[in-house]
């Protein structure tokens, strides 16, 4: 059976690959400190010696539309490329092309539908930045295999944050169940409080710093029930309007396990958001 | 009111680099063609299959011809569509991040409940 290597749940900035590749007057004050968090991190995803990166995130409508869209999608196929033209007009990000690894992409289409999700799927999936932004910054050299699982956090209506943390669950178990000999690390990126075309964009900080803490310390300490005690669809437009995001952390609280605390746990107080990274070792630390 | 052809019109103008073009320099004449000739473009079928039904509000062609955010936020368009839509016309006009900043001083009047974006 596959071995879970590491779960990791991080938010992905599309403005992380310009501020670290930038150099002079065009790099930012807060640069250099923000590439040693994310260096760190990174060195908590190489520890775990993955084969293979299930990687959870969502299309910022992309290639999934309003005509046909999908709750839960699983990518299938040989090949991803990725990253569209706005994200290269907007971030600077380049075009990116990754593995897929179907098998396992084949596997959690049939173990979900026979657990009770309905899970889309795809052939021909160009993935965006809240995919590539992680390999951006966890596994710059993009050479391992992925299975893309994408959510709707985007387009209303979506499915209740519960069902994000029941999903996460049930990744967890099915890639444990996978029979393959091989190293699994399940990643996934969304949100804090974000705001995204209203009043409180791009502020000094993120737009509700006191979410923000809150939902660091239900993310690091694993306190699903805390957590969705107090977020549902409606509380999620207070912190800001892109807050749905933050479903896709409380999926990967749910393939962390509920109650398990993080074994590493960072974060960088940004203007307009802020950045958190938690990895979990569910093998223990390896050494 | 038709939320989704906002948001359609939004979507593809911004994934197109000569429409993005065509929109800033001729807003009128870029939302009349769109509304005439692409409103109602079944995305992902042939022309043959076309949709037969979709069209603005009066309210919505006029936030459109205006390049009004503050309008189309109020309408309930999906605020990260016009939001990319918008930087891409008229980000390279200002100094970093004065065109974010810009953009939601003009929405401070906006208080939550923010107008639903449900389509």
């Amino acid at each position: 059976m596959a071995t879970v290597a590491a779960v990791i749940a991080s938010t992905h900035h599309p403005f992380y690959y310009r501020a670290s590749t930038s150099t002079g007057g065009d790099r930012p004050p807060f640069a250099d400190e923000w590439v040693a968090k994310i260096e760190a991190f990174r060195e908590t995803l190489t520890r775990a010696r993955p084969d293979v990166l299930v990687m959870v995130g969502s299309d910022h409508f992309h290639q999934l539309w309003l005509d046909n869209m999908p709750q839960f999608l699983v990518g299938k196929a040989p090949f991803f490329d990725a990253n569209f033209h706005n994200e290269e007009r907007e971030f600077g990000l380049p075009r990116m092309k990754l593995a897929g690894q179907e098998d396992l992409a084949a596997h959690l289409l049939r173990q979900g539908l026979d657990a009770g999700f309905d899970l889309a799927f795809s052939n021909e999936l160009r993935i965006d930045h809240s995919v590539t932004c992680p390999i951006i910054t966890l596994r710059p050299e993009a050479d391992l295999p992925i299975v893309p699982v994408y959510t709707n956090i985007f387009a209303p209506p979506m499915p209740r944050p519960e069902r994000f943390v029941q999903l996460g669950r049930a990744i967890r178990r099915m890639v444990e169940s996978w029979p393959a000999g091989q190293r699994v690390a399940i990643i996934g990126t969304g949100h804090l409080s974000l705001e995204l075309g209203g009043p409180r964009q791009f502020g000094e900080h993120g737009p509700d710093p006191e979410f923000d803490r809150k939902a660091v310390e239900w993310i690091a300490t694993g306190d699903v029930d805390s957590c969705l005690a107090e977020v549902t669809l409606d509380s999620l437009h207070t912190p800001g309007n892109a807050t749905h995001g933050f479903m896709d952390f409380m999926l990967m609280m749910g393939a962390a396990g509920d109650g398990v605390a993080a074994d590493y746990a960072d974060s960088l107080d940004l203007f307009h958001t802020m950045e958190a990274y938690f990895t979990w070792y569910p093998e223990g630390t390896p050494a | 009111m038709s939320k989704y052809l906002l948001d359609k019109f939004l979507f593809t103008v911004d994934r197109d680099p000569d429409l993005v073009e065509r929109y800033r320099a001729d807003p009128v004449g870029t939302v009349d063609w769109w509304e005439r000739e692409m409103a109602n473009r079944l995305l992902g079928c042939t022309p043959a299959e076309d949709s037969t039904w979709l069209a603005f509000t009066e309210a919505e062609r006029a936030a459109l011809r205006g390049h009004d955010h503050v309008a189309l936020f109020g309408l309930g368009a999906h605020p990260f569509l016009t939001l990319t839509l918008f930087i891409a016309m008229f980000e390279r006009d200002h100094g970093p991040l004065e065109y974010q900043r810009a953009y939601a001083r003009a929405l401070d009047h906006r208080t939550l409940p923010y107008p639903d974006i449900s389509t």
